[in-house]
């Protein structure tokens, strides 16, 4: 039966890149897919684009290529990213200099465009948000973008073109997986067990080092060898759809029945529905069985036809958080902080600052879970007070940190290590809207030798 | 005896909503988990944490448990103030449980 290799680039934005380097040298891998968009990386990039018609892009999409495409030419491997964010087309462009740059013409290089809705949406005022009920068009003004999540298909497009690198902007992560899938096996789109199993090894891959011992340790309880040096996922995938997950030979990490567990399970809600631009993907009787060190076989994922919609992110303006920190530590540190978190709470109502929401923590004894659960818990050495706040200004937002700052001369004894910070915020909400409203493009481009 | 004795945990979040999952290291646990790790348990343990709604999947095949939470972020890792904003220890909040 024909097998197909791919691997993992990257698993976010700012995540290594030696892993890559390391799967297209060594891994014998077909593809090498970098996933690369959060869900409000998007909307900022949208704004940058704004700001510069050229920018707009993932700011690392330059170094990974010129550190993989060598090796990726030498071996034949196709690279897919999502790095165009808001701007496939300048993203195209910066793949292109960087091939030509390094001599590795010739380069096919696909865009895939019709992600960015955002006047579709402002036309569209009859949606709703997901997460509210409220109407789009209650964000008015407030908008910024809206992307839908593009599937499988126009990768595959793109990738029936004989395109060497793809770059997409907004596509559901795991599609990113599954389209090289379509494409060596001639997978029916309609097969929706196939789709399905198709899509449980891109969502297992996605994270790049989640599955192969990232985020895992614990230790005594959960220990992974050489972290420093995590080895970035392949999965080696049959035509029936079954999968194994592995690593590089001699790569840090590990990858256990545990770590796919883990991995499996992340960001979904339904296990047997979980939604794809693709399918409806059921994860509920995948099997998992350790196949040998760091090999794991993946079968039984399976799925049913796909939503009738398409899954928009809603990028909007949200007002601004300004927030300041400062420590006490040594004896009496505790009633210290709390002291100083008193005196500002109190400084905050004096001045009259207009908040729309004001957090107090103390970092060390409740910031993460809270005063309930922390509660019987012995006091620390040290305490970090933190103040965060919502307000309709920057100005506001900086008066916030002011604030925190002030208690050097202001406030309780032996306070240290003050910083502030005020930030706009672009926030996320989503909504669906009919897929036949959305078009996606590919267009070819070509780096001549 | 403390949950993180017999399963680990990861979390994930989607907009202002939380997963976290309860995977048992041995299959032989997992009934005990069942029997243990509700979502009054949950709920009850994290208390004010969760704004919305808890419902528990179960994955016998598995031996996991996911938990779904709703308005449990701050309204999600894009504008909550929280200091943890994706809410990723969670997890661990979780593994704390009596059982």
């Amino acid at each position: 039966m024909k097998r197909v290799r791919l691997g993992t680039g990257a698993g976010y934005s700012g995540d290594r890149i030696e892993p890559a380097v390391e799967l297209a040298e060594a891994g014998d891998i077909r593809y090498l897919v970098f996933e690369c968009l959060a869900e409000r990386t998007i909307a900022l990039a949208q704004l940058a684009k704004r700001r510069d018609p050229s920018a707009g892009f993932d700011p690392l999409l330059a170094d990974r290529m010129a550190a993989v495409l060598p090796a990726c030419r030498r071996n034949g491997i196709t690279i897919i990213t999502n790095m165009g964010a808001a701007n496939p087309h300048a993203a195209g462009a910066a793949v292109a200099a960087v091939a030509r740059s390094l001599g590795l013409g010739p380069l096919r290089i696909a865009i895939v465009t019709g992600d960015d809705v955002t006047e579709i949406i402002r036309a569209r005022q009859d949606l709703t948000i997901e997460e509210t009920g409220a109407p789009v068009s209650s964000l008015a003004d407030s908008l910024v973008a809206a992307n839908a999540y593009l599937g499988a298909e126009p990768i595959v497009r793109a990738l029936k073109g004989g395109a060497d690198v793809v770059v997409t902007g907004r596509v559901a992560d795991p599609s990113l997986f599954l389209a090289p899938l379509v494409h060596e096996f001639g997978w029916a789109a309609d097969d929706w067990t196939l789709m399905g199993k198709g899509t449980l090894v891109g969502h297992l891959m996605e994270c790049a080092g989640q599955v192969s011992g990232g985020y895992f340790a614990d230790p005594g309880y959960k220990d992974v060898p050489n972290l420093a040096r995590l080895g970035f996922p392949l999965a080696e995938v049959a035509a029936d759809g079954a999968a194994t997950i592995t690593k590089v030979a001699g790569s840090g990490g590990l990858i256990t029945g545990a770590t796919c567990r883990e991995q499996l399970l992340y960001e979904v809600h339904d296990p047997a529905r979980y939604l794809t631009p693709d399918v409806a993907a059921d994860f509920s009787g995948v099997s998992i069985t350790e196949a040998g060190p760091d090999q794991v076989r993946v079968d039984g994922g399976g799925g049913a036809a796909r939503p009738g919609s398409l899954k928009v992110s809603l990028g909007y303006s949200d007002g601004y958080i300004g927030e300041g920190q400062i420590s006490y530590a040594g004896p009496g540190a505790l009633a210290r902080a709390r002291l100083g978190r008193d005196i500002v709470a109190e400084r905050l109502r004096i001045i009259g600052l207009p908040l729309r929401e004001l957090r107090l923590d103390l970092i060390g004894v409740d910031a993460i879970h809270g005063p309930e659960l922390s509660a019987a818990a012995p006091e620390p050495y040290e305490v970090r007070l933190r103040v965060a706040g919502r307000t309709h200004t920057l100005k506001d937002a900086e008066r916030i940190g002011n604030e925190v700052e002030g208690l050097y001369t202001n406030g309780p004894a032996g306070g240290g290590g003050a910083t502030k910070m005020a930030k706009e915020v672009i926030a996320v909400q989503s909504t669906l809207i009919p897929r036949e409203l959305v078009s996606p493009q590919v267009h070819m481009t070509e780096v001549q030798p | 005896m403390k949950l993180r004795e017999l399963a680990h945990s990861r979390t994930g979040d989607k907009g202002n909503t939380s997963n976290i999952s309860v995977i048992a290291y041995r299959t032989e646990d997992y009934a005990r988990l069942e029997a243990a790790v509700t979502v009054e348990r949950v709920r009850r343990h994290l208390g004010a944490l969760i704004q919305g709604e808890v419902v528990r999947y179960a994955l016998p095949g598995l031996g996991a448990l996911n938990f779904v939470l709703t308005r449990t972020l701050g309204g999600g890792v894009t504008r909550s103030l929280a200091l943890d904003a994706h809410g990723k220890c969670l997890s661990s909040a979780i593994l704390d449980l009596d059982i």
